[in-house]
């Protein structure tokens, strides 16, 4: 239980540091409403309704994911100042608990611009959910922790690298296809209502799965990354 | 090559075996083995195609077991951990070198046999993902600060192993889902009267994946001999400066 205690606490100075500034969830929200409207222009819902909705799952988990990626980038960076990151490695809770601390709180941040995000989404695409739209409540949230754990990872991994910023999308992107591909089927099968709730469920399973194998995997790794001096 | 001459026999004896190997599998599939009934002589290109797919699935497990090496001789006895994080970046080298020449020869082999340079069904999609995701091992590789360059590649290493599997099962679904046409080898097997080409080719080329894994790997060793070298002088110029 004291694990737990750490990581709430981690997660509270992350939370108590964005709360501060405000600046990641502010440029993420602003971001994510630019990408609606350039996806607006680049696909034009209204001249096409049914190929709009058949690729908006598509358009929004895209969204999302470069939504999330400008927030992961600078995830770590207030852990840099200060030379807090030696602290942190000097500290005698374990490193995973910082990491699930800073994977919980940007989580937060993504799930808030999500939830403003969607109404958006389905405001400036004229969007009908076809099928069960409580699904999407558990689709989102499973598919945004698949990109942000990992993401969160290889933030910490090229934390010292030259061109961090670069290569945050060029390592998680490939790794993170077949999630991608999970959540964007399953987001499609509710909107259209085109596939069976057995094979919608099919989807959301194996988001789950891949979830719970990558955080496992994170978790493991963690202090190796954060100790690799 | 290496500095003893056993090593250096054996890595010349296995050039000329290899090349022999490949020059009879080179023979087998372009002269001896029968045309093939649909494509024609279009379809000798599988010959190569088939070899560079297996055998790019295989490397990057040396990969994995290599990076899993590192990790554990990290603090045990790092000249050990050096070796292993030499094979990997070897082994990560040739896997992006070989699914990159069988997706090559698959689109050379699918323009005329079918008209399109690409689908997006189960097979490609898996195999252009498995490239990629090895590309991004190298660019961190290439990325990385020197000193942790073997740590953070070896932690890349363990997720690209695992989502290989899962890359695999969740396209398979996916296309299953939506049943796309199926490219390659007619479902069922091969003829056996293809099956010298096939052999020889995939022996050939296995051999010579192994001889450019040990080539390479024999150069990233040198080049950390001699970093280790360049190292220990300066460290020792550092304790004879005067104080």
């Amino acid at each position: 239980m004291k694990y737990f205690g750490h990581v709430l606490d981690h997660l509270r100075k992350d939370l108590r540091l964005e709360w501060r500034s405000r600046d990641s969830i502010n440029g993420m929200l602003f971001f994510v409403l630019l990408i609606v409207v350039v996806f607006s222009i680049a696909f034009d819902p209204a001249g096409y309704p049914t190929t709009t909705r058949q690729i908006s799952g598509g358009i929004l988990w895209v969204g999302i994911l470069f939504a999330s990626i400008t927030a992961l980038n600078q995830s770590w960076t207030r852990e840099q100042r200060n030379q807090v990151l030696e602290a942190q490695r000097m500290a005698p809770s374990p490193a995973s608990a910082l990491f699930l601390g800073k994977v919980l709180a940007n989580m937060l941040f993504v799930l808030v611009v999500e939830a403003i995000l969607a109404p958006i989404f389905v405001i400036f695409f004229n969007l009908q959910v076809l099928g069960n739209a409580w699904l999407l409540a558990i689709i989102l949230p499973l598919g945004t922790w698949a990109l942000i754990v990992n993401g969160t990872f290889f933030a910490a991994l090229g934390l010292r690298a030259r061109n961090r910023e670069l290569l945050l999308p060029l390592l998680l992107l490939p790794i993170s296809l077949p999630a991608i591909l999970m959540m964007v089927q399953a987001t499609t099968g509710v909107l259209t209502a085109e596939l069976d709730p057995i094979q919608i469920r099919t989807w959301i399973t194996q988001l789950a799965g891949y979830d719970i194998i990558y955080t496992t995997v994170c978790i493991l790794l963690f202090e190796t990354v954060l100790n690799a001096e | 090559m290496a500095r003893s001459s056993v090593l250096r026999s054996t890595a010349w004896l296995w050039f000329l075996a290899t090349v022999a190997v490949l020059v009879v599998g080179f023979r087998q599939a372009i002269f001896l083995v029968p045309m093939e009934e649909t494509m024609g002589n279009l379809q000798r290109i599988f010959y190569y195609h088939l070899p560079h797919a297996v055998l790019g699935l295989i490397f990057p497990y040396v990969n994995l077991v290599a990076s899993l090496g590192f990790l554990y001789w990290r603090r045990r006895d790092p000249l050990k951990a050096l070796t292993a994080d030499a094979l990997a970046v070897a082994s990560a080298e040739v896997t992006v070198l070989y699914v990159g020449i069988c997706l090559g020869t698959g689109m050379l082999w699918g323009k005329p046999a079918w008209g399109i340079w690409w689908a997006w069904d189960a097979r490609l999609t898996t195999a252009l993902i498995l490239w990629l995701i090895y590309v991004s091992y190298l660019l961190l590789r290439r990325f990385s600060p020197a000193g942790q360059i073997g740590v953070l590649a070896a932690v890349l290493a363990v997720f690209a192993a695992i989502d290989v599997p899962i890359v695999y099962m969740s396209i398979q679904w996916w296309r299953t889902q939506h049943p796309a046409p199926v490219f390659g080898p007619n479902g069922g097997g091969i003829d056996p009267r293809f099956l010298p080409a096939v052999f020889w080719n995939l022996a050939g080329w296995a051999m010579w994946g192994i001889f450019l894994i040990a080539f390479r790997f024999a150069l990233e060793r040198r080049r950390q001999i001699a970093e280790q070298d360049a190292a220990l002088q300066a460290l020792e110029a550092s304790l004879e400066t005067p104080q």
